[in-house]
């Protein structure tokens, strides 16, 4: 599993450099910038380096010349300069003698840098990690060299450990913690939230420097005297973090990487950040400034500091809060959504029209719709940014009846809450575990935990299969009901079920078009069924890990799937290989969903986080923050702009996608909130939740309140107000019956979904 | 709550001690001390690893119980061969056993005769998964339909009947329901109106919607009406149906007036369709009567006492009638008394001042003894025992006396047969053996000699249905509930003491003997036994004495592992010191915990052993608890 994300990650980065110059690298710039806000702690490079492993002075100086040659590649000129003059290098060094070295760099592949020469890898790879923790040479000198020659298996952990390999009297960190927490608790109120943010990162990293280090009754007495201290939303992570206490158990223990391998991201105003300097340079405190300089970045804006409440709110994933820079960089990406949909539509419907020559009362009707204009918006990506496949017949024909439908829809409101029909699963003993509807909801699909699917229609229109091959060959193939004759009436039934998995399945997702059928299971693979033989088509294998979860791109053809391995793919029906691979989260992807304009995929996962993903380019476009556990149900407005998340904390989360923002948080479910989704006209957000509660939102009230406020998109600091119970239109029990899946149907009637647990 | 609990985490450890019975296990001999604090702390890690993962795969499985197959999918995520033959979803079949300081986890495999299978008829099919729609709301508001959850909790109307005030705060599960029904108007408004229309809501949830009239009319007129089957099928209704909450005034209305008008118009049948129905609103889930007791409860009283209830005393049966509502009013006591409405005090108050009195009728005086002795042995031994004798007398002298009338006569016999029925069970729990017939004469006068035998049949039984109890017993340490019996060695206890535990491991850990008293066995559990008898093999194999035959102890016989070892599964302990109370030399403990139905054999067996002597200050002290409230302990195991 190191191989897909672990250690290897600053190196894909690193590689993303390479091929996306104009973000990453100026994220990467920006983030040795703000290291070189403070001085360089050069004074403590002398502090001690008893362990520091005998290593040959040739290799050493090597060694350096690689980092000098890197940091020059990377235009960091200053600190070349800061590491020359530590090492005492002659000027010219560098470049006479890493030529040889650095032309094998730079010339092959373009600098890629595992291209390397054999030799030359081990050391870029002490480089990379060096560095991209922004490595200055004094910590190098200090730990860098360590671990030397990589161990066979998973060279990556132990040069990721092996920076945590401090000198230090192991019984004074206790002391230097609540030292400085007596200094937090001191200064002015308001700093003291924002400093107090430094409190759990801190508290990972020296504890885990005291395991690491083999004093595991001092880091017991550590974990002991501070883990009260932290906030309560970091419990799991704690939970994990406790039951390791010896060193073996960090190799292969993924928190540990991920807490390693990312830098903890903490956002804290150019004042806060000041003081907590000049204390903890007075103090002479170097552990801690280490620990700060290494493993933490620190966002640092200008401005007023932000308030507990809105720390709280954007805290809580397992690396901090995402970079400003995350979220910035790519904002006119963010709003290419709506019409795109709206578009091809109203083609469709001038079509229509043609053909039928009937429906004039639709246009208006569309208008109201919501749809802004049928110009192009600006904010939509352009018709061809990512291949869609061509419309078929009776996709118009489905899109036809679609607008008829829309016409009959109900328009919800406050005062006009929908209906609710549940769906109880009985006697589902073997647990069900994924449901889904069809867009027009003449069909229903569950995957069960004992590896079956199970598809049944809802309307009186029974499943039937095609006829065999041979039977096929005596049909009449002029004849007009042709399509009515390749069905085998004999196998008429109310529901079928498809065997084929090796294991629960976690994820369903019908094809826009109803032929085809996509589940992933805890098998590892994804399966693409065919509605007309009721078989399996294909098996998607690329996860090597239990799949939880994949979805159809609104417009067919590609899909999405996320994992236990952290990697989302996003795959063509055609394919039998991933597309794109999306990486970078930290942790299981536990929920994938395709944006309504099938330009970006969104996944959330137990890493806390939630990522949007272009699927153009394969970048992370967003990085959204403030969910306290892994999340399970994501949805996007009808109108593309907005994000509704929800996860095992109970909460959902609202975000302005073009801004990057979090918007509103709605309190009110008591577990984890497994399905959401928005009304056709995006009026009323459905929850559904495993405390066996449907719960309706008012969403235009949660977004409009929002476009009053006066936007503060700069510096993404939110003020949310606690107004759910406002927002909270009513709240529907299921007698025991947890609600796995949310659907509205195309006249607004809202469809419940769950197993009757008795 | 984290921060307890962390801490704790920090510590947690599997004992050295497994470590060491799983190296034995495999044929490794001693293990040394460090290896296995290495071992243990290793695997505890791993332990924890595999329930962190696990944990991902019920979430994804949508569940809140981790079951047997997500930990195998965890191994499986770690590339561990996943464990077989443990597929039940619902319990580990590990059980545990200790005795004379040594621990013993088992699998417990029955031996299973193949040709029972064969010739037993096939189980039914599992039904399939279904799928069925209903509406969850309409519009907004959710329609009170069987498949829906009832409008108001039954907690909420308990918190509304006991604590109004509570109600009236605002943001609690209201908030939605009241949306719901006062949708529109409401829904768009601020909090502070809500708070307002929950102040209101009490006034408007008394009208009625047609349906609901409907409704309300169709099951009155079954429930009194002629036809047999319709009115099962009303009661059955109000027992079952989840929305009737709001008709539940007028239900209470119609019973109270039903009785007081038949109760002048002697219409026995009538009178016992709405003690019906008062039973089937007591069944019912999802109401909560307390509100309406003041209605109710006079009707059932009036039930039991009234003098006359059929206009033909001598040949209705009308006893049953109050036997019935009798019953009903124990339970009402039970469910209903509170500190604060003494419900059962005043209740018992009132049976008892009637029955006191001289000239109360036969029929009220059945009433009277009916209604305490329903309200359990308690009652009966502190109300009802002493008055044996001056009862006795009072029905010696119509049956033997001159004839009065033949009502009198037909009165006396009930109360007769009702007073042997109650004391009998009572008396033969709290009087030592042996029974004797004169004995039983100067205790409680004419009823003694056919007490007597009463109590001996009692106990015959009594003695029947434990030794059925200890066969299914003996198997059964049941994992889930977590129940120590154990007894404390006291240091005022003669003899040497080793705890007899019958422990129940609710996890991996290890739990080691810690003295207590038996505590209270939790609801779903099954049964458990702990004896305490003396030391000699003979006696320990009583499980129950009558006649002191010395059956084969199912105790060993069963577990067949333990007899060889002389640790028997359930260990019978001796104190086989002097006895400090003679009368009861030897005590045995059965603490069974079986569904209500078998309650009855759950009070303590003293048994007379001429033979050994042995009786320790907590025994006697316990035992003594017990005999003082019977009533208590029968209700336990609920």
């Amino acid at each position: 599993m190191a191989a897909v994300q672990g250690g290897l990650v600053d190196a894909v980065e690193k590689k993303d450099i390479k091929t996306e110059p104009s973000e990453d690298s100026g994220g990467n710039n920006n983030a040795n910038d703000g290291r070189l806000l403070s001085p360089p702690p050069g004074s403590s490079a002398s502090a001690p380096g008893g362990n520091k492993p005998p290593a040959g002075a040739p290799e050493d100086q090597q060694t350096l010349l690689a980092v000098l040659q890197f940091l020059r590649k990377n235009n960091l000129a200053e600190s070349v300069e800061i590491l020359r003059r530590e090492a005492g290098l002659p000027e010219d060094a560098l470049d006479l003698k890493a030529g040889d070295s650095a032309g094998a760099g730079s010339g092959g592949a373009g600098g890629t840098v595992d291209l390397e020469g054999e030799d030359a890898s081990s050391l870029l790879s002490r480089v990379t990690v060096s560095s991209s923790a922004a490595a200055q040479a004094p910590t190098k000198g200090r730990t860098g060299l360590l671990p030397t020659k990589a161990v066979e298996d998973q060279p990556d952990v132990n040069v990721v450990l092996s920076a945590y390999s401090q000198q230090g009297d192991p019984a004074l960190y206790g002391v230097y913690y609540s030292g400085l927490k007596r200094f937090i608790e001191s200064v002015l109120d308001c700093h003291r939230a924002e400093l107090s943010q430094v409190f759990y990162p801190l508290f990972v990293h020296m504890y885990l420097e005291l395991v690491y280090n083999n004093h595991e009754n001092e880091a017991k007495v550590f974990f002991e005297k501070f883990s009260g201290d932290q906030e309560c939303y970091y419990e799991d992570d704690l939970r994990v973090l406790s039951s390791l206490t010896k060193k073996e158990h960090m190799r292969g223990n993924e928190t540990l990487l991920d807490f390693r391998t990312s830098k903890f991201v903490l956002r804290i105003s150019r004042d806060s950040y000041q003081l907590l300097k000049r204390h903890l340079q007075e103090r002479q405190n170097n552990q801690i400034w280490n620990i700060i300089q290494e493993h933490l970045y620190i966002d640092i804006f200008d401005g007023m500091p932000r308030s507990k409440s809105q720390i709280d709110a954007m805290s809580g994933s397992l690396a901090g809060e995402a970079k400003r820079e995350a979220n910035k960089a790519k904002v006119y990406y963010g709003l290419l959504k709506e019409p795109e949909i709206e578009l091809p539509l109203d083609d469709e419907d001038e079509e229509a029209e043609n053909e039928e020559g009937k429906p004039k009362k639709k246009k208006p009707k569309k208008d109201s719709m919501g749809s802004k204009s049928k110009k192009q918006d600006p904010n939509a990506p352009s018709q061809t940014r990512i291949p869609l496949p061509e419309l078929k017949d009776s996709d118009k024909l489905d899109k036809i009846m679609y607008m008829k439908e829309a016409t009959k829809r109900i328009r919800l409101g406050p005062d006009n809450l929908p209906s609710i029909c549940f769906y109880s699963f009985l006697n589902a003993y073997q647990g069900l575990t994924a449901v889904d509807f069809t867009d027009d909801s003449s069909l229903i699909a569950g995957g069960f935990a004992d590896s079956t699917v199970r598809v049944w229609s809802v309307t009186p229109k029974k499943l039937r299969k095609v006829k065999s091959a041979a039977d096929l060959n005596l049909i009449d193939k002029e004849s007009d009901d042709v399509l009515e004759r390749i069905m085998d009436e004999k196998t008429a039934s109310e529901s079928k079920i498809l065997y084929g998995h090796s294991g629960p399945v976690y994820g369903i997702s019908f094809s826009p078009d109803r032929n085809y059928l996509l589940t992933c299971s805890e098998d590892g693979t994804i399966r693409l069924w065919s509605l007309q033989t009721f078989t399996c088509l294909v098996g998607y294998k690329g996860h090597n890990y239990p799949v939880w979860d994949t979805q159809f791109s609104p417009h067919g053809y590609y899909f999405i799937s996320g994992g236990h391995d952290r990697v989302a793919r996003l795959w063509a029906t055609d394919h039998y290989q991933p597309l794109r691979m999306f990486s970078g989260h930290l942790a299981d992807i536990t929920s994938t969903r395709f944006h309504p304009n099938s330009n970006y995929v969104v996944t959330g996962s137990s890493d806390r986080t939630i990522r949007l993903w272009d699927v153009l380019t394969g970048n992370c476009v967003r990085i959204f923050t403030g969910h306290k556990g892994p999340i399970h149900a994501l949805a996007f407005s009808p109108n593309g702009k907005f994000l509704a998340s929800g996860a095992t904390d109970g909460r959902v989360l609202l975000w302005d996608i073009g801004h990057g923002l979090m918007i509103g948080e709605l309190k009110g479910h008591t577990d984890t909130i497994y399905s959401l989704k928005f009304s056709r006209d995006g009026e009323i957000l459905a929850s559904g939740s495993m405390d066996n509660t449907v719960r309706l939102w008012d969403a235009t009230k949660a977004f409009d309140d929002l476009e009053t406020d006066d936007f503060t998109a700069a510096t993404g600091h939110i003020h949310l107000q606690d107004n759910s119970q406002e927002l909270l239109l009513g709240t529907y029990m299921s007698k025991s019956t947890p609600v796995i899946h949310l659907h509205f149907t195309r006249r607004n009637l809202l469809l419940a979904a769950g197993a009757y647990n008795p | 709550m984290a921060e307890e609990r962390r801490p704790k985490q920090c510590t947690v450890v599997l004992p050295t001690e497994s470590m060491k019975a799983m190296a034995e296990s495999i044929g490794v001999g001693q293990l040394q001390e460090e290896s296995c604090v290495a071992l243990s702390e290793e695997v505890s890690y791993r332990i924890k690893e595999i329930a962190q993962d696990a944990l991902k795969f019920m979430h994804h499985g949508k569940r809140r119980k981790l079951t047997t197959n997500d930990i195998d999918n965890a191994l499986k995520l770690k590339n561990v061969e996943p464990l077989y033959g443990f597929q039940s979803q619902e319990f580990i079949p590990f059980r545990f056993a200790s005795g004379g300081g040594r621990e013993l986890h088992f699998y417990e495999e029955k031996e299973v005769d193949l040709s029972d299978i064969i010739n037993t008829p096939l189980p039914r099919v599992p039904l399939d998964v279904s799928l069925k729609a209903h509406w969850l709301s309409i519009e907004g508001v959710q329609p009170s339909i069987p498949e829906n959850p009832p409008p108001a909790p039954k907690e909420q109307q308990k918190v509304e009947s006991t604590e109004p005030l509570k109600v009236v705060k605002p943001g609690q599960e209201e908030d939605g329901t009241v949306q719901g029904k006062g949708q529109g108007a409401t829904a768009a408004d601020g909090k502070g109106k809500e708070k307002g229309l929950i102040r209101l809501k009490p006034r408007s949830t008394h009208e009625l919607s047609v349906e609901q009239q409907l409704y309300y009319k169709e099951i009155t007129e079954a429930c009194v009406g002629s036809c047999e089957a319709k009115r099962a099928e009303a009661l059955q209704s109000i027992a079952t149906d989840p929305g009737l909450y709001q008709m539940l005034p007028r239900f209470s209305t119609f019973i109270s007036e039903g009785v007081r008008v038949n109760v002048v118009q002697n219409n026995l049948a009538l009178l016992i369709y709405l003690m019906r129905m008062v039973k089937a609103l007591m069944d019912n889930p999802t109401l909560y009567l307390e509100k309406y007791l003041h209605e109710l409860i006079p009707a059932v009283v009036t039930c039991i006492v009234s003098k006359q209830l059929c206009l033909r005393p001598d040949v209705d049966n009308h006893w049953a009638l109050r036997d019935f509502a009798a019953r009903l009013m124990a339970q009402s006591c039970k469910t209903f008394s509170t500190t604060t409405n003494n419900i059962q005090s005043r209740i018992t108050k009132t049976f008892t001042k009637s029955w006191l009195d001289e000239k109360t009728q036969w029929t009220t005086r059945y009433g009277c003894i009916a209604g305490l002795a329903e309200l359990g042995a308690d009652v009966i031994k502190t109300l009802i025992l002493p008055r044996l004798t001056v009862e006795g007398a009072r029905i010696k002298a119509v049956m033997e006396g001159p004839v009065v009338s033949n009502i009198d006569k037909i009165g006396a016999d009930h109360v007769q047969s009702l007073l042997l029925k109650h004391c009998a069970s009572v008396i033969a729990k709290i009087r030592p053996q042996p029974d004797n017939v004169e004995q039983y004469r100067i205790d409680y006068g004419y009823l003694g000699p056919m007490l007597c035998s009463h109590v001996m049949k009692a106990r015959t039984q009594a003695a029947l249905q434990a030794q059925q109890v200890n066969r299914t017993t003996l198997t059964i340490t049941q994992p889930r509930p977590t129940l120590t019996v154990s007894q404390s060695g006291l240091s005022g206890s003669a003899g040497p003491r080793t705890p007899s535990i019958i422990k129940v491991p609710s996890s991996l850990t290890l739990m080691s003997p810690r003295p207590g008293t038996p505590s209270q066995p939790s609801p779903p559990a099954t049964k458990y036994i702990v004896m305490a008898t003396s030391a000699g093999p003979a006696s320990t194999q009583q499980v129950i004495t009558l006649s002191s035959s010395q059956s084969a102890s199912p105790v060993t016989s069963t577990v067949p592992s333990a007899t060889s070892t002389l640790q028997p599964l359930v260990k019978l302990e001796s104190g086989s010191g002097p006895g400090l109370t003679g009368s009861r030399p030897m005590q045995k403990y059965i603490v069974v915990s079986l569904p209500s139905s078998a309650s009855s054999s759950l009070e303590n067996k003293s048994s007379v052993l001429p033979t050994s002597i042995s009786s320790t200050p907590i025994e006697a002290g316990m035992k003594l608890d017990r005999s003082e409230s019977p009533g208590a302990s029968t209700q336990s195991p609920h």
